[in-house]
C-alpha cells in the first residue's frame, strides 16, 4: 500500500524550473489495479518514478508499506526496487546483448539468488508469459510484443509486491496491445499484486479498478 | 551473471572492443620493443666498457689531458739525421719506431696507485699505461746527388747536373709509411683487475707475474691476424723486439680487446720514457654499495685525477652505439610514451562513449535494483578484459617485433676511452727532419680510444613481459574507472526516458 502526502517534484534545468508534480496526496491499497492517464508532459512518468523509488520528491512524503521512499538513502531504495517493485517500460528496455532468459535473470542478480535457481525461476517466468521456447533468443530476434513479454517476465520473476508499467503498450500494434493488457491483467488477478499502469489508451484504462488523471502535475480521480 | 554479461557485451560490441584492444596492443608492443632494445643497447654499452676497462672494474682513475704548452710538440717526433738510414742504389731507407703516450691521453705518477690501494674499501687496483706505437718507414732519394749539383754551379759547356735518381720511383721521389698500434703496459701480476680481466686466451699464454721486466708481449687476436703475427714471432715496440707469447680475444661477443699489444708495465714505462708514469688505474671496490663513497675518497686523495664509475664511463661510450642509445632513450621513450597516452585516451573515450550509449541499459539495471557498485564493477570488468585482450595482442606483437630486431641483429660500433683534446696543439704531429727536397711533413691524427663492434641483441626479459601485462591491466583499470564513474552518476530514472 502506497501513501503519498503533498508530494511535489520540481526539475530545475539551468534557469527554467518545471513543476512536474504538484501537491499530490493519495493512497493506493495493496492489490489495486490503477490506470494513470493524462496528456504528454503532464507528469505521469514523474509520478511513476516516485512510486517506483527511482527518485525522491522535492517535498512531501511517500511510503510503500513501512518504507519511507522519500527519505531513504540510495542504497536502501535500490534494495526496495530489487525486492518489491517490478517495472515494465514503454521501450521494453531489455539488455540487447543478453538472451531472453539472461534478461529475466538480471532481475534476480541483486537478490543474490544462486545461479541454478536463478535459471530455473527465469525459465518459469518466461513460460508464464508464453515464451518458454524463446529463452535463447536475443531481443533483436524477437517481435515487439515478445520483447514486452520478456520484460514482464523480468518484472515478475522476483515476485514483487508492486508492478509499475509506463505506457507498456505504447510501442505495440492494436492486436498485441490487447494481448499484453490481457497478460498484465491476468497476472494481477492471479498474483494479487498492485498494478499501476500509465496509459494513453482509454480502452486500456477502462479495465482498471481506479483511474487517476494527471493535468499539469495535479492528480484527480475519475 | 557477471561473466555471462561480460562475455555477451564484449562479443556483442566487437567494434569497441577491437578499437580499444588494438590501441592498447600497439602501445604495449611499442613499449616492449623500446624497452627491450634499450636493454640491448645498455648490454652493448656494458660489453664495450668491459672490453676497454675490464670486468669487475668499479672505478677508473685517470687524469684529464692538458694541451701541451706552446712550442712543444704534442706528438712524437721522428728525427732523422743526415746520415740516417741505409743508402743503396741512390735511395735511403729509413725506419724508426716510437712508443709514446696515446694521443689525447695523459699520464700521472704511479704513486697514485699506492695511494688508491691504501684506501679503505678498495679490493684491488691495478695501473696501466696506455701507449701508441708508431713506426715510420720511408724511402728517400740519395740527397748527396742534388747537394753536389747545387753546391757547384755548372761551368759553361759542361753538362747540366744529372736529374735526381733513386728514391722509390728511381726519379728522386719519396715514399712514407706510418704504422701504428696501441700498446698497453700493465702489471703482469695483477691482471685480475683491469682490461685483461675481460679477455680469454686465444693462443699461447697470458702475462704472468714472472714476466716483469721481460720483453714479452701478448697480442689482441684480431690485431695479430691482421698484422700477420703469431705466437713465437717478435714485434718491434718502440725499437725493442718483444717476443709474442700469446694472443687474447674479448670475452664479450664481438668486441675487440682494449689494446693491440700488451706488455709488462715497467718496460712500457722505460721504453716510452714515461718512467714511473701510468695513464689509468682500475679499481675494484669491496662492495657495490661503497662505490660512490670510494669515488669521493679517491677524488680527495688524488685532487688532480678524474675518477669515473661504470655509469660515468657508459656516458663516454661514443659512436653509433651512443647514437642508438640516445635515440632509444629519447625518441623511443617519447614516441612510446605518446602512443601509450594516445592508447589510454582512446580506451577512456571509447569506454565513456560506450557507457553513454548504454545510458538506458544501465538506468534499467539500476531501476530493477542493481547497485551502483555492481554496475561500476561490470563496466570496469569489461574494460579490464578489453585491456587484457590488448595486452595479449601487444605481447604477441611486441615479441614479434623483438624477434625481428634480433633477426636483423644490427651491428653497432662504439668506442670508449679518454677524451680527445680538440685543436691542433694536441694533435699527433710527425716532423720529418731529413732535409732536402724529398722531405716533408706527414700528419696523422689518431685516437687512443678503443672501439668495438657489437651486435645489438634485444633480450626478452621478465621485466618486458611484466611491463606488457602491467600496462594492459593499468589501461583497462584507468578506462574502467572513467567509464564506471560515468555509469555511477547515471540516475535510475534514466530508464524511463522516452525512447529516442
Ligand atoms: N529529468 C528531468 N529534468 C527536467 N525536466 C524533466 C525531467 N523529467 C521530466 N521533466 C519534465 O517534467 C514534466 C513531466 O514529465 P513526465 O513526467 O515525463 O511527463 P509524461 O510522462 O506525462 O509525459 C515535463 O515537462 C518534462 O519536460
Ligand atoms: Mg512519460
Amino acid at each position: 500500500m502506497y501513501t503519498l502526502e503533498h508530494v511535489s517534484k520540481t526539475y530545475s534545468q539551468s534557469k527554467r524550473r518545471v513543476t512536474a508534480l504538484q501537491d499530490v496526496s493519495l493512497t493506493i491499497p495493496k492489490g489495486q489495479l490503477v490506470a494513470i492517464q493524462g496528456p504528454t508532459g503532464d507528469g505521469k512518468s514523474t509520478l511513476l518514478q516516485m512510486l517506483g523509488a527511482l527518485d525522491r520528491p522535492s517535498t512531501g512524503r511517500i511510503a510503500l508499506g513501512d518504507a519511507e521512499l522519500s527519505h531513504l538513502p540510495d542504497r536502501k531504495l535500490a534494495g526496495i526496487r530489487a525486492k518489491e517493485i517490478g517495472f515494465v517500460f514503454q521501450g521494453f528496455n531489455l539488455i540487447p546483448t543478453l538472451t531472453a532468459l539472461e534478461n529475466v535473470e538480471t532481475a534476480l542478480e541483486p537478490l543474490g539468488v544462486p545461479a541454478e535457481e536463478r535459471r530455473r525461476r527465469a525459465a518459469g517466468a518466461l513460460e508464464s508469459v508464453g515464451l518458454g521456447d524463446r529463452g535463447s533468443h536475443v531481443p533483436s530476434e524477437l517481435s515487439g510484443g515478445q520483447q514486452q513479454r520478456v520484460a514482464i517476465a523480468r518484472a515478475l520473476v522476483k515476485e514483487p509486491e508492486v508492478l509499475l508499467a509506463d505506457e507498456p503498450t505504447g510501442n505495440l500494434d492494436e492486436q498485441t496491445r490487447d494481448d499484453i493488457m490481457d497478460l498484465l491483467e491476468g497476472l494481477w488477478r492471479d498474483r494479487g499484486l498492485t498494478l499501476i499502469v500509465v496509459t494513453h489508451d482509454s480502452a486500456v484504462a477502462k479495465r482498471a479498478e481506479r483511474r487517476l488523471l494527471i493535468r499539469n502535475g495535479a492528480v484527480t480521480e475519475r | 551473471m557477471f561473466f555471462t554479461y561480460l562475455r555477451r557485451e564484449l562479443a556483442g560490441r566487437r567494434r569497441q572492443t577491437a578499437i580499444i584492444a588494438i590501441g592498447m596492443a600497439l602501445a604495449i608492443a611499442l613499449v616492449m620493443i623500446v624497452n627491450s632494445v634499450s636493454t640491448g643497447v645498455r648490454d652493448a654499452q656494458a660489453s664495450v666498457l668491459e672490453s676497454v676497462y675490464g670486468v669487475g672494474t668499479d672505478l677508473t682513475v685517470s687524469q684529464s689531458p692538458t694541451p701541451p704548452a706552446e712550442g712543444e710538440a704534442g706528438g712524437p717526433r721522428f728525427e732523422f739525421g743526415a746520415e740516417a738510414g741505409t743508402t743503396t742504389d741512390g735511395s735511403t731507407e729509413i725506419s724508426q719506431s716510437r712508443l709514446s703516450a696515446g694521443f689525447g691521453s695523459s699520464t700521472f705518477d704511479d704513486d697514485a696507485l699506492a695511494s688508491v690501494e691504501g684506501l679503505d674499501g678498495v679490493a684491488a687496483a691495478s695501473a696501466t699505461l696506455s701507449l701508441m706505437n708508431t713506426t715510420f718507414n720511408g724511402e728517400l732519394p740519395d740527397f748527396q746527388q742534388s747537394t753536389q749539383g747545387t753546391d757547384q754551379p755548372p761551368a759553361d759547356g759542361e753538362q747540366p747536373a744529372a736529374p735526381p735518381q733513386g728514391g722509390f720511383d728511381g726519379a728522386g721521389g719519396s715514399a712514407f709509411d706510418v704504422d701504428s698500434f696501441t700498446v698497453l703496459g700493465l702489471d703482469p701480476a695483477s691482471a685480475a683487475v683491469g682490461p685483461l680481466s675481460a679477455v680469454e686466451l686465444a693462443d699461447g699464454r697470458g702475462l704472468e707475474a714472472s714476466d716483469n721486466g721481460e720483453t714479452i708481449a701478448v697480442l689482441d687476436a684480431g690485431y695479430a691476424t691482421s698484422a700477420e703475427l703469431a705466437v713465437g714471432d717478435t714485434i718491434d715496440v718502440g725499437g725493442t723486439e718483444f717476443e709474442i707469447v700469446g694472443t687474447v680475444s674479448s670475452t664479450s661477443a664481438d668486441a675487440a680487446t682494449a689494446a693491440n699489444v700488451y706488455i709488462p708495465l715497467d718496460l712500457a714505462q722505460s721504453i716510452s720514457g714515461e718512467e714511473g708514469m701510468v695513464s689509468s688505474i682500475s679499481v675494484q671496490a669491496e662492495s657495490a654499495d661503497g662505490i660512490e663513497a670510494l669515488q669521493a675518497e679517491i677524488e680527495e686523495a688524488l685532487p688532480d685525477a678524474t675518477v669515473s664509475t661504470q655509469s660515468d664511463l657508459a656516458a663516454s661510450v661514443s659512436g653509433s652505439l651512443a647514437s642508438a642509445s640516445s635515440l632509444i632513450s629519447n625518441l623511443g621513450l617519447w614516441v612510446s610514451l605518446a602512443v601509450l597516452v594516445a592508447a589510454f585516451l582512446i580506451a577512456i573515450l571509447f569506454t565513456i562513449q560506450g557507457v553513454t550509449r548504454r545510458t538506458r541499459e544501465f538506468g534499467t539495471l539500476k531501476a530493477i535494483g542493481w547497485s551502483n557498485g555492481r554496475i561500476v564493477g561490470q563496466v570496469t570488468g569489461e574494460s579490464l578484459v578489453q585491456g587484457l585482450i590488448g595486452g595479449a595482442g601487444g605481447l604477441v606483437l611486441g615479441l614479434a617485433g623483438i624477434w625481428a630486431v634480433n633477426l636483423i641483429a644490427p651491428t653497432i660500433g662504439g668506442s670508449a676511452g679518454s677524451e680527445v683534446v680538440a685543436g691542433g696543439a694536441g694533435g699527433r704531429e710527425m716532423v720529418m727532419q731529413a732535409g732536402g727536397p724529398g722531405g716533408g711533413f706527414g700528419d696523422a691524427v689518431q685516437s687512443a680510444a678503443s672501439s668495438a663492434e657489437v651486435v645489438l641483441q634485444a633480450p626478452v626479459t621478465v621485466g618486458v613481459i611484466v611491463i606488457a601485462i602491467g600496462l594492459a591491466i593499468a589501461g583497462g583499470l584507468v578506462a574502467g574507472a572513467f567509464g564506471g564513474w560515468r555509469a555511477a552518476r547515471l540516475r535510475p530514472a534514466e530508464a524511463l526516458r522516452s525512447v529516442a
